[in-house]
């Protein structure tokens, strides 16, 4: 396979333009679009792709870009769009829509710090913000990965056992705008994996349904079960996915987490996206030297993979949870969650590290600082804002070491 | 109770399969449910059919709880800002597998007039093929009666207690500014005038918006047997005039007010508090829009 080296925005924007594509043969795509730095690349190469059976909307705001997204998927097209940061603030009431409607559109998130103050660098709190609506999130840590999970999460989405619409998230600038060398899908290829869309309750003259009137508390409970359920399938759809993914473009797009050096670890750090990569390279040292260090690295964040994670983590006593994010009044938004896996299953040190908040330079040695800290603490505490320069008061092991 | 001798309701037909069927939670009297009625007829009438796209409001909770629903077409309820929106994507997909049923925004002023704007604003601008129709009852009815930017000036509503003071917003000539191909203003009480413009707008391409006066025995303070009288008298004092703007340039007059007092029609209501409606200034404001109206038509005629 050729590769090219493109940015991660524009590895986005080919997933998604030939994943619409490739409904040509069903009820075509159609999406809203609307610009939002660091994303405003994929919604120009969608708008710029030479759809056979498509229409893309330039609408006037994020909430009509859902909005539109919204009607063409309802009407059984396949349908996405892409936000970032405030953006997907100001579209928050479709989004929970859409998924309230289980529509399987796919997003893709430029990861962007929410404003005001405006800063346009990296933060996941714009994306885990919407953790408690009906949607499967995915993190990926490069080009690759965006790509190949963009593609997957239609595949995901469009499952009738989910239907789901599924959020594909990336880093600001370190992702969407750095050029790596990407293998980009041939449509093709894309044919074969995305077949035609049927969405089973779209507006139909046959069978004229109303979408989303009222409802009583009983219907509201089988309606959030439903959710529920297609929610706990969701790991195992993934799997199939992901191998069908392997027949045809003959490579792994990986799964809901990744594991690396855990099996004996008395340390795990659980990381995500491009900080996981960095934490990655801090824990192959760390082995080197003979300590037992491992690494999880999340990209399902929705629904949780609490079982998986535990097992990840089985032997570890100490874990460290690395947040590119802050909820106000809590601290890092993966870490509840790491926590909430592990309550009440065995004694388990749980610190969370908030670092690069803000778009900040994750490094090496800020991990490191951090690998030192989580091995030394004697008990879990509040969390630890790594980036601030008054919380380290020795030099890093690293720094010692060189 | 009413004692008004011209009391007529307009026979509309409504078979089994009617747009709005028995069932539906509108109140007695409700202007909309008759708009409803008449968008049947004329669907009907021109042998089309069409798909709603719903936002927050009394039309949408029409629809009754699931699993029923009253409408016989398939139907989606939009969040409140959305409706044209939505749309915009059902016209796109329709478009693109060749169906021709109308794409109908229902909405209400509250959708319209005030959280909708910017959304219906840039469905027009790109001249999208929605029939969008508001029903304006000058209030937000499905939360209690709450003051709209459609809400006339001297109307008592929860959030206006000692009646409304700013003037009530030109939805028709800001669509208008749009250039859209049609903008009319229709009453239920002028069921023939407003089947002709249904019609008029079915036969029209790209972005057709169709005002419908809409009594609301609710929060107008008024009696549901009374609603059709009302908005004739609305019609004949020059309070809502009757009128067709084509591409936003021509404009055409369907009704002349024959001179009845606006007194008239406030007193009938109880949303009007006796002291907060100014009859001098509202008797000028009416004259004046008229005369405003008839010259456009004049010098622009549809
Ligand atoms: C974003 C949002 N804000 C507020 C509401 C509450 N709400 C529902 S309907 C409504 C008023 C609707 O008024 P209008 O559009 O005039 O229609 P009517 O109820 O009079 O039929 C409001 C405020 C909502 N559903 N969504
Ligand atoms: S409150 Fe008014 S608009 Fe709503 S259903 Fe009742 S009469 Fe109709």
């Amino acid at each position: 396979m050729p590769l090219d080296v493109v940015t991660g925005n524009h590895a986005a924007g080919h997933a998604l333009s030939l994943a619409g594509e490739a409904n040509r043969v069903g009820r075509g795509t159609a999406c809203g679009i609307y610009p939002i730095t660091p994303q405003t690349e994929i919604v120009e190469r969608v708008a710029a792709f030479p759809f056979s059976r498509g229409r893309v909307v330039a609408v006037e705001s994020e909430h009509s870009a859902m909005g539109v997204t919204m009607g063409a998927s309802a009407s059984g097209a396949r349908a996405f769009t892409a936000s970032s940061s405030n953006g997907l603030a100001y579209m928050v009431e479709n989004i929970m829509v859409a998924g309230f409607y289980r529509l399987p559109i796919v997003m893709v998130a430029v990861n962007r710090t929410l404003g005001p103050p405006w800063n346009i660098w990296a933060d996941q709190g714009d994306t885990l913000m919407l953790r408690d609506f009906p949607w499967v999130q995915l993190y990926a840590a490069d080009n690759q990965q965006v790509h190949d999970l963009t593609l997957l999460a239609f595949r995901l989405a469009e499952d009738p056992r989910i239907l789901l619409p599924v959020l594909v998230c990336m880093d600001a600038f370190i992702v969407s705008h750095t050029q790596a060398e990407t293998e980009l899908a041939s449509q093709a290829q894309v044919d074969d994996y995305l077949p035609a869309l049927n969405l089973p309750h779209r507006l139909d003259p046959s069978h004229p349904r109303a979408l989303g009137s009222m409802v009583w508390p009983a219907a509201t409970v089988s309606h959030r079960k439903e959710i529920d359920e297609a929610m706990a399938r969701v790991p195992t759809v993934i799997r199939e996915c992901r191998s069908a993914f392997l027949e045809i473009f003959g490579r792994d797009p990986g799964g809901a987490m990744e594991i690396f050096e855990t099996d004996d670890a008395d340390a795990i750090l659980v990381a995500s996206a491009t900080v996981a990569t960095t934490a990655r390279g801090v824990v192959e040292r760390r082995r080197a030297r003979g300590e037992r260090v491992g690494l999880v690295t999340m990209r399902l964040f929705r629904p949780f993979p609490a079982d998986a994670l535990r097992a990840a983590c089985s032997p570890a006593g100490r874990i460290g949870v690395l947040d590119r994010d802050y909820a106000a009044g809590v601290g890092g938004i993966w870490a509840q969650d790491v926590r909430a896996a592990f309550q009440g299953r065995g004694d388990r040190m749980i610190q969370d590290y908030l670092l690069g908040v803000g778009g900040g330079d994750v490094t090496p040695d800020l991990i490191e600082r951090i690998v030192d800290d989580l091995m030394a603490r004697a008990d879990g505490d509040a969390p630890v804002w790594a980036d601030l320069a008054e919380t380290w008061t020795t030099a890093p092991a690293a720094e010692v070491d060189a | 109770m009413s004692t008004d001798a011209a009391l007529v309701i307009p026979e509309i037909p409504c078979s089994e399969e009617c747009l709005l069927r028995e069932g539906n939670t509108n109140c007695g009297g409700c202007g909309m449910s008759l708009g409803l009625n008449m968008l049947a007829r004329a669907l009907a009438d021109a042998d089309q059919t069409c798909q709603l796209a719903i936002p927050a409001c009394c039309g949408i909770v029409a629809a009754g709880a699931f699993p029923t629903t009253a409408y016989s077409v398939p139907t989606i309820a939009t969040t409140f800002a959305a409706a044209a929106a939505v749309a915009s994507g059902m016209v796109a997909i329709r478009d693109l597998n060749g169906e021709r049923h109308q794409v109908v925004c229902w909405a209400g002023d509250g959708g319209t007039y005030d959280i909708g704007l910017a959304t219906l604003s840039a469905a027009a601008e790109r001249n999208e093929d929605i029939l969008y129709v508001c029903y304006d009852n000058e209030i937000y009815g499905n939360t209690g009666g709450q003051r709209s930017s459609a809400t006339p000036p001297g109307a008592r509503t929860t959030t206006t207690p000692r009646g409304k003071r700013e003037a009530k917003k030109d939805i028709i000539a800001i669509m208008a500014a749009h250039r859209i191909p049609y903008a009319a203003t229709v009453s239920i009480a002028h069921p023939d005038d407003a089947h002709r413009k249904f019609l008029t707008a079915f036969d029209t391409v790209g972005t057709r918006f169709l005002l419908i006066h809409s009594p609301c025995p609710t929060g107008w303070k008024s009696e549901p047997a009374d609603s059709v009288n009302l908005v004739r008298l609305a019609v004949r004092s020059g309070l809502f005039p009757l009128y067709e703007v084509f591409d936003g340039l021509r404009y055409r007059i369907n009704a002349r007010p024959d001179g009845a007092d606006p007194a008239e029609y406030f007193a009938r209501q109880r949303r009007f508090p006796s002291d907060a409606v100014d009859l001098d200034t509202t008797r000028r404001v009416c004259r004046e829009g008229f005369e405003r109206l008839e010259t456009l038509a004049q010098a622009f005629p549809g």
